[in-house]
């Protein structure tokens, strides 16, 4: 019998969050998945909005900064507010 | 499963600069300058519209060399003195010379500085002897300018690649350079008869005093590649221990800035709100009276604005609130920070690498030449000290226009086959693997030993554990597990890391004495020994692939020190700071 360890998946509470009703990522938008240094957005295929996909963000703020539409917002992250 | 499954993706160019922040894009602009037909590709693991150091552009510069301010040979003492004597002298003067063609060739791109009412650059003081900074309140959009002038210089761009090693052929000499892409996973083989390495600090070598792994001050993207593809392609580096360790705003971990706010009037303070230190000017020695205050019963250190009119401390929030670290305004809000009735609290930052505010870097010539034929380095990674924002950029210039020349004669080399397969195994054993480590579990213990066991003071004994638990993070390595290629990502970060670290320990427990103040404090060794130790100490892989360090001479100056200038920065802290 070997040993199977079961990954544990951390919560966080993600820094970026995106405002959907202004995002236009279904209509082929991706400025800010472009612009994250650390490349931390993505589209949702389900929702085809942006969402902060990893939690290693810089609060840098590019992706509010150059959104179109004011949809991105970045608050600091917990553990420095 | 197996490494086979990648694709391989496979491309030729004249000269490949990885790193697209501020040194890389100057220098793929000058390669095409210097010769439009080249062909020139500039990576970057982000993307370079918004990558860097300067992401979200820069509020000033901080070593302007401007007539009528300040004279090449001025500002090469004033570097000299501040790196307490270790400086090839003809590196910080072919910057300071050409300081001000790079300043004009900005200003034409459409950068804009701080002018008086005559027209004149605004140059203020900030360094203990000299006047070199200028500021630039609309510094937000850099990146803007030279994104333009790289389309307008035809440069090839390609984004989310992560570099991981160079090739080098049957001589040494550069061959290319090996890396892939973080979100599909493909491999990249890109042949080049010239690499500029251009990947700025390395940012994620300690762990910020919050314990958040991305708090760092440098941009977490910064965490050392270049140094490490340096050092696996047999690159010499240099005086590595004279570490950078910077006075930042406590847990936003961002500067203060006083470069901004001291020609305005604010300044360090102490918990008395009392100035203990003369100049604000970042060096080993500031460093080392920051830090003896903090420890001493003076401390937290504090940035005071208190005292400054109104309409000075909108100017001041104007400019930090939209330049460099814009989120600082928001970190101010949330904590109730009002510069008008509260000084900002600081705090020391965690270990990196970085030549760009101290000394630690990849070696260059004045050629922006490293020690293997075909590599080239500018920027914070590149040994030219203090070299900041504007000597990334002039750096850049040389190494673009100097690889330029060095291609012209130069034919592509045959790949070994060997190095590429190797390498292969190497990035993708961590998405093979069925189960495995955390990449940011590993990367976290490793950086808390860092700050265990090599943040100053420095005790032999420490680095000497340092060693022994970096060799058991080597083994962790080959346990990690990514599920992705964004994961594989942070995985070869931490490899980058573990390197550093490593360097960072020899390099510290070579040099068997005390300089640049709190850069390298060594408490065994408490006192400068010029007579033994008043030179360069490099460090490379030998040809066994052990990590040595040795000694190398300092260059005869081409400026001399005058004798009462030579100790100025050890005379930093305020005679009657208490009284």
């Amino acid at each position: 019998m070997s040993q199977k360890a079961h990954d544990i998946f951390f919560r966080s509470n993600a820094p970026v969050t995106v405002d959907e009703d202004k995002c236009i990522a279904h209509k082929g938008c991706t400025v800010c998945v472009d612009v994250c240094p650390m490349d931390l957005l993505a589209i949702n295929p389900e929702t085809q909005k942006a969402y902060m996909q990893y939690d290693e963000c810089w609060y840098c703020m590019p992706c509010e900064t150059d959104c179109p539409t004011g949809a991105v917002k970045v608050e600091i992250p917990y553990l420095l507010r | 499963m197996s490494f086979e499954q990648f694709k391989n993706i496979e491309q030729e160019y004249d000269i490949v600069v990885v790193g697209g922040g501020t040194a890389g894009p100057m220098a793929a602009i000058k390669a095409k300058e210097r010769n439009p037909n080249l062909r020139v590709l500039l990576l970057d693991k982000a993307n370079v519209k918004r990558c860097g150091a300067i992401s979200m552009g820069m509020d000033g510069l901080n070593n302007a060399v401007i007539p009528g301010h300040a004279t090449p040979e001025q500002y090469t003492r004033e570097i000299t003195i501040a790196n307490d004597g270790i400086v090839n002298q003809a590196t910080v003067y072919a910057y300071a010379k050409h300081s001000f063609t790079t300043i004009e060739q900005l200003d034409r791109w459409g950068v804009k500085f701080e002018k008086d009412g005559t027209g004149d650059y605004a140059v203020k003081k900030v360094h203990h002897m000299g006047s070199y900074v200028l500021p630039m309140p609309q510094g937000h959009d850099v990146k803007k300018v030279l994104y333009r002038q790289l389309k307008r210089a035809k440069v090839a761009i390609t984004n989310r690649i992560v570099s991981t090693r160079l090739l080098t052929d049957a001589s040494g000499a550069i061959a290319g350079v090996l890396g892939f892409d973080c979100r599909t996973g493909d491999f990249h083989i890109i042949r080049a008869k010239a690499v500029v390495l251009s990947c700025g600090a390395a940012g994620r070598l300690g762990l910020p005093a919050s314990g958040y792994l991305m708090g760092t001050y440098e941009n977490p993207t910064n965490a050392g590649d270049g140094y490490a593809m340096a050092y696996h392609a047999g690159a010499e580096l240099a005086n590595l221990e004279c570490f950078q360790i910077n006075p930042l705003i406590k847990d936003y971990n961002g500067p203060a800035c006083a470069y901004v706010t001291g020609p305005l009037g604010g300044y360090t303070a102490n918990n008395k709100g009392d100035r203990f230190i003369e100049c604000d000017y970042w060096s080993g020695q500031m460093m080392w009276e920051f830090y003896q205050e903090l420890q001493g019963g003076n401390g937290p250190v504090f940035l005071k604005l208190d005292h400054l009119a109104e309409e000075t401390i909108q100017t001041i929030e104007h400019i930090l609130h939209s330049n460099e670290r814009p989120s600082r305004g928001q970190f101010h809000a949330n904590r109730g920070t009002d510069y008008r009735k509260k000084m900002i609290e600081m705090h020391i930052s965690e270990i990196g690498f970085c030549s760009g505010h101290s000394a630690s870097g990849v070696w260059v010539n004045e050629r922006a030449e490293t020690s293997v034929p075909g590599l080239y380095s500018a920027g914070d990674m590149a040994a030219v000290p203090h070299n900041y924002m504007l000597g990334a950029f002039t750096y850049g210039w040389f190494a673009g226009t100097n690889a330029a020349d060095y291609v012209a004669e130069r034919e592509l080399q045959p790949v070994d086959q060997q190095q590429i397969t190797k390498e292969k195994q190497r990035v993708y054993a961590p998405l093979l693997r069925e189960t495995g480590l955390p990449p940011n579990q590993v990367e976290y213990k490793l950086r808390r030993f860092v700050n265990d066991y090599l943040q100053p003071p420095k005790v032999t004994k420490k680095m000497e554990i340092a060693l022994e638990r970096f060799s058991q993070i080597e083994q962790d390595l080959e346990q990690i597990k990514a599920n992705n290629p964004h994961e594989l990502m942070r995985a070869m970060e931490v490899s980058v890391i573990r390197d550093c670290a490593e360097m960072a320990a020899r390099a510290s427990l070579f040099r068997q004495e005390s300089r640049w103040g709190l850069y390298h404090y060594r408490v065994d060794f408490p006192e400068r020994d010029d007579q033994n130790w008043f030179c360069h100490c490099h460090l490379k892989k030998d040809e066994q692939g052990r990590m040595v360090s040795f000694k190398k001479a300092v260059e005869p100056y081409i400026v001399p020190l005058p004798s009462h200038e030579k100790d100025a920065y050890h005379n930093l802290r305020l005679k009657a700071s208490n009284g």
